[in-house]
């Protein structure tokens, strides 16, 4: 693979203006990236949920799996399992991956599994036009809701913090050359690893001004200390003004899940035909 | 037959099971046939659990009401079986907890103050299994060494004080039978979900996955059990979502997973079952019946699901769906389901019930054939990969993670060839009709194989038609009363053929089911046939050979 073509003749749905094309070409160079510096993009595959987000694996020229909505996690993690050479990329949505499939995502967490979770956090269902999501904001006007949410939301840093994500950060997808940084920290993170991307969704929550007049870069932050993350993790809870962070959160060096299984995958079948004979013997 | 039913009872938490999977190899070792059915509630301590131990000169399936020998470890176990007593039987206590009084019949027993022994030896109160077995073995006439190699082999905590207060219940009885040991070879004993384990290993499992449920806990143990010995990656994820998403995410990368269920977690999988057929990624999904609805009765039998299975999931897709009958078919059809899963890539459903995947079965290999791990249909490498090819058979080439300068999607979306997602009209009927095509070569594959097992077919007229383990106790009754038995293993795509071979010269079919609605009925009916009798039983408990008899006379009469 001389020239990495990472594009397909998929005909790209995503609106004018849409915060998925910024991940999209940043996640598209780090693979160019991380191609060239020895890690083959054969060796990859891309999960997606369900939602606008996972567009993105129709669009990148590379081993995929489009799961269903909230499900990335697991097919995830079984794709690690089996091959731990293997560098597992997937995109979520904010509903997808914090709502219908919140519990794959903690329980991944919990196992600091080698997966990266690329959320695009537009804080609404953008596919299904425009309803509240866990991170949108109290009182949010959307179709289900049209007097305002009664709830408020989540903040998915801190709750990934509390399941054992070794890996945390931010970005915003007005700043690509920032998410490219924070997805190949991400990638090359041994460990579970999570970039929550403040992705805007130009057509039924434009948060553009909002957050260019909000976020700052992270600076003089020591990743590594779990309290100092959390402080920085709750600087801004997605619901009231405050400093927006952008950066890494947390980084901590911790022994991964798929290094505790075996490294070879069953037996060849003459012996397992003697082991199964041995144990049928045995029972008699 | 000739048989010999020993029933062992008392409360969650004396070590009822154990007991009676060792009373069951110690018979075993006499070369007799073994079957044992286990009966517990969904508790920990405290309730009623009895096992019915059965030994005969021939191969067995099932229990029978009456037994032989009642070993009391407490009040309930007599009162509530006193009724399974025969003229001849025999009563073991412990005099020290149970009075045998106001018994039925005029058999004998023998009291064993098994708390006094206890505290004599100094031993914990749950080894007055160990004592009422030792009593038991001498009351049958068998020989202490065959049980003491038993116990050294099947108890690993303290099995000297064991032996001790094992053989202080031997001296205590008396003998009143002779079990005699048999010329036979002894078999393997093991339970249906043993058996559906080892086959699925043998057909090349990796990796299993389920989250605890009854009756397909078992599955799990045993697996998990024996993981690093077959090299397996067993793992209970956080729910059986994760459970067959993680399947599909190991079938994505050619490695063969299986995955275990009851019905309650089989619900959480539909929507994944359907990913499996749109994406076209094998996996084994085993599914353990217990009554329902919802919670119903977790530790009990049921065959209620079968309309489920083969319904499940959104959108119209082919699966293949057996049920086996005993261990032998427990073994073989789950190797099986798995090939298939892999040639046709697509859902395999084994459907057991409790009474299958809980039951302890002897093993005769001598009675299925072989069965390999095949190689499914894989790219030739030569021309550009695409996932989703339009093949012929709909049964596109598979290749798998990583491969050099080639790309691999699966989409859960309708997709093109190269699994790029599509909504266009022409390639979704494209795509549609290739998946869909699947199901008529695996019915054409399906035609080799003995899908639908007929017995005792020396024409007569009168058939009992039964799945899954209600194949032990048809076979029984059918034998004393001269009947046929047609047994459907394959349900999906039904073996309509094999089924009408299998009908000719029957005048009256009787189904025999466990469930309150007549299911295999109901779905015989879809492919054109008609049974002229239901025999039905929904109280969470299996049939017993005695009991389906009577049913059947009744039915008959």
């Amino acid at each position: 693979m001389n020239q990495l073509n990472l594009g397909t003749y998929a005909s790209n749905t995503w609106c004018p203006g849409c915060g998925d094309f910024a991940i999209l070409n940043a996640i598209k160079a780090v693979l160019a990236e991380l191609n060239s510096e020895g890690h083959p993009l054969e060796k990859t595959v891309l999960v997606s949920g369900i939602g606008c987000h996972a567009k993105i694996v129709d669009y990148i020229n590379a081993n995929s799996f489009y799961s269903i909505h909230g499900r990335v996690p697991p097919v995830a993690e079984a794709i690690k399992l089996a091959n731990p050479e293997i560098k597992v990329i997937c995109f979520a949505g904010d509903g997808d991956a914090y709502g219908e499939g919140i519990e794959h995502l903690i329980f991944a967490a919990k196992r600091n599994i080698d997966i990266t979770m690329i959320i695009h956090n537009n804080r609404v269902y953008g596919l299904t036009t425009g309803q509240y999501t866990p991170t949108s904001p109290l009182g949010f006007k959307g179709r289900s809701t049209p007097e305002g949410t009664k709830e408020l939301p989540i903040n998915p840093l801190e709750l990934m913090l509390a399941s054992g994500a070794t890996f945390l950060a931010r970005g915003y997808t007005h700043g690509i050359e920032l998410l490219k940084r924070l997805f190949k920290e991400a990638i090359l993170h041994k460990g579970f690893s999570l970039v929550d991307v403040l992705q805007v969704c130009v057509t039924y929550f434009n948060m553009y001004d909002y957050y260019t007049s909000k976020v700052y870069e992270l600076s003089g932050h020591d990743p590594q200390n779990f309290d100092a993350a959390l402080n920085k993790i709750r600087e801004w809870d997605y619901n009231r003004d405050a400093p927006i962070g952008l950066g890494v959160f947390y980084k901590k060096e911790m022994s991964a899940f798929e290094d505790k299984f075996l490294k070879v995958s069953g037996l060849s079948p003459q012996e397992r035909e003697t082991r199964i004979k041995k144990i049928l013997e045995e029972s008699a | 037959m000739d048989s010999v039913s020993v029933l062992i009872g008392g409360k969650a938490g004396f070590g009822i099971d154990k007991s009676g999977f060792i009373i069951g190899r110690l018979l075993n070792r006499l070369n007799y046939r073994i079957y044992i059915y286990r009966d517990y509630p969904s508790l920990i301590r405290g309730g009623h659990t009895f096992s019915i131990i059965r030994a005969a000169n021939e191969r067995i399936l099932t229990h029978r009401n009456k037994v032989d020998f009642i070993l009391a470890l407490n009040q309930d176990t007599l009162d509530l079986h006193k009724d399974r007593l025969k003229n001849n039987s025999v009563v073991i206590y412990d005099s020290d907890s149970v009075k045998a009084e106001g018994l039925p019949s005029a058999g004998k027993t023998i009291a064993v103050a098994l708390g006094k022994i206890m505290k004599e030896e100094n031993a914990q109160e749950i080894m007055r299994n160990t004592c009422i077995i030792g009593a038991f073995c001498k009351a049958a006439g068998m020989g202490w060494d065959t049980l003491e190699g038993i116990l050294r082999k099947e108890i690993s905590k303290e099995i000297d004080i064991n032996l001790k207060v094992c053989r202080r219940g031997f001296d205590a009885a008396q003998e009143i039978a002779k079990v005699e040991p048999l010329t036979q070879k002894a078999l393997p004993l093991l339970s249906g979900s043993v058996a559906a384990g080892l086959g699925l290993i043998n057909a090349g499992l990796k990796s299993y996955l389920a989250y605890p449920m009854t009756p397909s806990s078992p599955l799990l143990h045993f697996l998990a059990d024996v993981a690093s010995e077959f090299a397996l990656k067993v793992i209970h994820p956080e729910s059986e979502i994760g459970v067959i998403l993680m399947g599909l995410g190991f079938s994505y990368m050619g490695q063969r997973a299986a995955v275990g269920t009851s019905g309650g977690g089989f619900c959480l999988m539909t929507e994944t079952l359907s990913l499996s057929g749109m994406a076209e990624l094998p996996i084994v999904i085993v599914v353990g019946q217990r009554p329902g609805p919802s919670t119903g009765l977790p530790t009990y039998t049921a065959q209620t699901d079968l309309h489920f299975v083969l319904n499940a999931g959104q959108g119209e897709f082919v699966r293949f769906v057996v049920a086996p009958g005993d261990a032998e078919e427990a073994y073989y059809w789950s190797g099986f389901a798995m090939n298939m899963s892999w040639k046709y890539q697509i859902p395999a459903i084994i459907l057991l019930d409790k009474t299958l995947a809980e039951g302890i079965y002897n093993f005769d290999a001598t009675l299925i054939k072989e069965i390999k791990e095949e190689t499914p249909l894989l790219w030739d490498r030569q021309s550009p990969y695409k996932r989703y090819l339009n093949a012929e058979k709909g049964v596109s080439p598979l290749a798998f993670v990583p491969e050099k300068d080639t790309v691999i999607k699966a989409n859960s979306y309708e997709h093109d060839e190269s699994g790029i997602t599509t909504e266009d009209p022409k390639a979704t009927k494209m795509m549609q009709d290739k998946r869909l095509r699947k199901e008529k070569y695996l019915a054409q594959d399906l035609e080799q194989y003995e899908g639908v097992k007929v017995y005792n077919d020396k024409n007569p007229s009168g058939a009992l038609l039964c799945w899954g383990s209600n194949k032990g106790p048809c076979l029984e009754v059918a034998q004393n009363l001269g009947l046929k038995v047609i047994q459907p293993l394959v349900l999906s795509p039904f073996p309509v053929k094999q089924f009408k071979e299998a009908l000719i010269g029957v005048k009256r079919l009787i189904c025999v089911e466990n469930n309150a609605t007549g299911q295999l009925s109901r779905l015989l009916k879809v492919h054109g046939f008609n049974t002229d009798d239901k025999i039905l039983k929904y109280d969470g408990r299996p049939f017993s050979a005695d009991e389906l008899e009577q049913a059947v006379k009744e039915v008959l009469r």
